[in-house]
């Protein structure tokens, strides 16, 4: 099986993005890229470009096993680079490797790009990047993807070549290598050092304080030549929405996450940034504890399923910035998405079918939530309790404290508010959350159908038969499992005026897929 | 006389560190599980855990971070492994100049106006700067802070917020540390001016003042010469109680201007369960808590020399 080169430009027809991302994948963007479309984008180079995000801590770490907010994200993409890329419309893109290939879904051979150096001056080797994987595998491992390369049975070099071994077929494999847990990075003895910021990435580190400020320089001997537009990035920790706001209005900074959706109207009307609501798989959820009676039938399941005003909550927890959802954790920016499967809306009397059907006139439950769970998830689970009513179910809201939130109530109490950031892969989302007896499978349902598909499907071949798996995986989950998925949240930001940004934003992640920094430029 | 104090605020801190790592047991959860998230694993968990040094008992753990503390050794963070000397370092010494810069600027203000509020009790200018200083410290910190990014930041006057590097300069950083500042200033006059004030009149009743007027002294005299030397004691109590607070206590200006100070660093620490840092950061703070009041303490026995001596 060899992964064709251009996927996009097979089914999308060629505009000039296409071009452009084309000639990237062909890993030579550059030397045959006319000067014209360059100038035609209007890239410039220069500037320094600040970021304000809120999130960062003081207690956060290096170590790419930890890595888990948005501003280690963010400052990870400014200094590293990874295997492949995820390019803005969703397809790879060749990075450190330049080509994979597998013939049946188990052995992978990735061609390890030559001639690309560390900040440090070192050139890459397939050693490097074996530690780099390594640094997430075997016993002493602390990251947080052990679990999803648990997979791999063995990493090794073949020449300028990168084997990898999985102990089953996975077509998947290379989309797992773009996840963010793994930088390149500079190895001795077979190991990279968790504390260093060496990397091949487009920017320098220049100094950072954890939960306050990163500095970075631009890579003089950066090896993508259209790309890493700015000198200068700073990335600048500001948890205080209000604070954030008032750093984009008085240009203290040119990009902010996370804007308060009462704010953006106000916003706008300042006429100094603009806001970009990019639509993705990230999605809100409700998780059930399947294991357990009322929620171990799946009629009660159904029930509460029909018994949510979807739209409302779009409109109104996430002001319109988002999508109403399926209870399908595949998102509408994933390959195999169903969008055709027939969509629930809030139908009281379909709920009380339902419960019915379940032998019951009347059902009392508790919801815990908190705002941890995802900004606004005690309002929503509010009004999924005033919508509840109608159909006869008693929902009762429990408000808990943030602090302690995913350690003492997420997995632990039967009925609670939760979040997923989406996943490019449906694999890896279903393997994730979904397969029986999963680590964080947050719903503890299990589905002999499902489980079945999902080995199927991971190493199916065949597109068309692939696409008919993963639809009918999306059926199950939609209709028999048991986790309420209300929406898909857009991805938010506020970007000042003064700043490029490409027709196409990257939804993988937020941010650009965290590569605003490297893919913007100042206009 | 002052070696018993001494001696008693030492006693104290002991004991506040007892209490200190007591509280921190008691925090639901621990710091590998807060590390990891959302994607923590029991697998991922018990390596972490291990590896943080998690499963000592709480005795030895107390014993091995009170040692280190006293010689001036707080360990590691347990969540980035950098030593917490350095953490801290650079914020107590953003902690401390803030918080001297409010007290520079509120100090004198609250001083005169309690003076000048004193000296025409009654008056309109008393009554205005009643009003004013007890409006500023009814609203809460965070509006106040708002109402000046919105008047003074906004408009383009100051920076809305603080951006301090090493090659900052002394000059620039008054000037962008100057609304925090004045919102500090803002929160902490009124106590202390109407502790001046009070203290001030409640001395203008005694027998001496009657003599001071009596003889004809003039009314600026007889505050400034007879009255404030013997109101020093309760003015120098409640500029300390204040001091402490503006080292203390400033973490939500902290957050609106994006100050990098220790508040900031202990609710970072304590969401986190960097237990570790939250120790550290406490001992500090209860540090200066003591350490103001007994200097206060002191100040107050020198102004008083009656102090000194037993009955």
């Amino acid at each position: 099986m060899k992964y064709p080169k251009l996927p996009a430009m097979a089914n999308r027809g060629v505009s000039r993005r296409g071009v452009l991302q084309g000639a990237a994948a062909l890993g030579a963007a550059g030397l045959i890229l006319p000067h014209g479309v360059t100038s035609a984008r209007a890239q410039t180079r220069g500037g320094t470009f600040r970021i304000g995000l809120g999130h960062g801590s003081t207690t956060d770490s290096l170590d790419p096993g930890l890595w888990d907010n948005l501003y280690v994200q963010t400052f990870a993409a400014a200094r590293h680079n990874q295997l492949i890329e995820v390019g803005a419309d969703g397809q790879l893109v060749p990075e450190m490797a330049t080509s994979w290939e597998s013939a049946d879904g188990v052995t992978w051979v990735f061609g390890i790009r030559e001639g690309v150096t560390f900040h440090s001056g070192r050139t890459v080797t397939v050693d490097d990047v074996i530690a780099s994987i390594n640094h997430h595998r075997g016993e002493e491992a602390t990251s947080a993807i052990k679990t999803l390369l648990s997979a791999i049975s063995d990493v090794r070099a073949d020449g300028q070549n990168l084997v990898i071994t999985l102990e089953a077929a996975n077509a998947d494999l290379p989309y797992l290598m773009t996840d963010y847990h793994i930088p390149i990075m500079p190895a001795t003895d077979g190991r990279i050092d968790p504390a260093s910021t060496d990397g091949v990435g487009p920017y320098i580190v220049e100094s950072y304080e954890p939960g306050v400020q990163a500095s970075l320089t631009r890579n003089p001997n950066y090896w993508k030549e259209n790309r890493a537009w700015f000198d200068r990035v700073e990335i600048l920790s500001i948890l205080d929405p209000a604070a954030r706001l008032n750093a984009l209005i008085t240009g203290e900074v040119h990009l902010i996450d996370q804007v308060d959706p009462a704010t953006i109207g106000m916003l706008e009307g300042r006429g100094v940034a603009r806001i970009l609501s990019i639509p993705a798989n990230a999605h809100y959820v409700f998780p059930m504890d399947a294991r357990a009676a009322p929620f171990s039938d799946n009629n009660v399941r159904l029930a509460l399923k029909y018994a949510l005003d979807r739209q409302a909550m779009v409109d109104t927890i996430l002001g319109g910035h988002g999508a109403v959802s399926n209870d399908n954790p595949i998102g509408p920016a994933n390959r195999y998405f169903f969008a055709d499967m027939e969509q629930k809306g809030y139908d009281p009397d379909r709920a009380r079918f339902h419960l019915r059907e379940a032998g019951l006139e009347s059902l009392d439950v508790t919801l815990k939530a908190a705002d941890a769970a995802f900004s606004g998830a005690v309002d929503a689970a509010s009004m999924f309790s005033e919508n509840a009513r109608a159909a006869g179910i008693n929902i009762t809201v429990d408000r808990v404290p943030n602090d302690g939130y995913w350690d003492n109530v997420w997995m632990k109490e039967p009925f609670v508010a939760s979040y997923w950031g989406g996943r490019a892969v449906e694999d890896h989302m279903f393997t994730t959350a979904y397969a029986t007896g999963a680590d964080w499978n947050d719903s503890f349902w299990s589905n002999e159908r499902f489980d079945e598909l999902l080995l199927a499907a991971r190493s199916e071949v065949n597109e068309d038969l692939r696409r008919e798996m993963y639809h009918e995986m999306q059926q199950i989950v939609s209709f028999e499992g048991s986790v309420v998925i209300p929406m898909y949240n857009n991805f938010v930001m506020a970007v000042a005026n003064g700043v490029g940004t490409p027709e196409q934003i990257g939804s993988n992640w937020n941010l650009d897929g965290f590569r605003c920094v490297e893919r913007w430029w100042m206009a | 006389m002052i070696l018993t104090r001494v001696a008693l605020g030492i006693g104290l801190l002991f004991v506040v560190s007892l209490v200190i790592f007591w509280a921190t047991e008691l925090l639901p959860g621990d710091l590998a599980s807060q590390l990891l998230g959302q994607s923590a694993t029991p697998e991922t968990l018990a390596a972490l855990r291990e590896q943080l040094g998690l499963n000592d008992p709480a005795p030895v753990r107390y014993w091995n971070w009170l040692s280190g503390a006293l010689t001036g050794d707080f360990g590691v963070s347990l969540a980035t492994n950098r030593p917490i000397a350095d953490l801290i370092g650079a914020r107590l010494g953003n902690t401390v100049f803030l918080a001297l810069y409010a007290a520079a600027l509120s100090v004198p203000i609250a001083l005169t106006l309690g003076i000048l509020s004193a000296l025409w009790r009654n008056s309109i200018f008393d009554r205005a700067a009643n009003a004013g200083a007890l409006g500023a410290i009814s609203l809460p910190e965070f509006f106040v802070a708002y109402i000046l990014v919105l008047w003074l930041a906004q408009t383009g006057l100051f920076p809305s917020m603080v951006r301090i590097n090493p090659t900052t300069t002394m000059g620039e950083r008054l000037y962008m540390t100057f609304l925090p500042a004045l919102t500090l200033t803002l929160v902490v006059t009124a106590h202390m001016m109407r502790m001046t004030r009070a203290a001030i009149i409640n001395l203008m009743a005694s027998p001496y003042i009657e003599m001071a007027r009596l003889k004809g002294l003039s009314p600026l005299r007889i505050v400034l010469r007879h009255a404030l030397p013997n109101a020093l004691a309760p003015i120098i109590n409640v500029v300390a109680l204040n001091l402490a607070y503006l080292i203390t206590g400033v973490v939500v200006v902290e957050v609106v201007f994006v100050y990098p100070g220790l508040g900031q660093l202990m609710v970072d620490a304590v969401s986190n369960r960097d237990i570790a840092v939250v120790q550290a950061v406490a001992l500090i703070f209860a540090t200066a808590y003591v350490g103001l009041n007994l200097i206060a303490d002191v100040l107050s026995t020198l102004s008083n020399p009656r102090l000194m001596h037993r009955r």
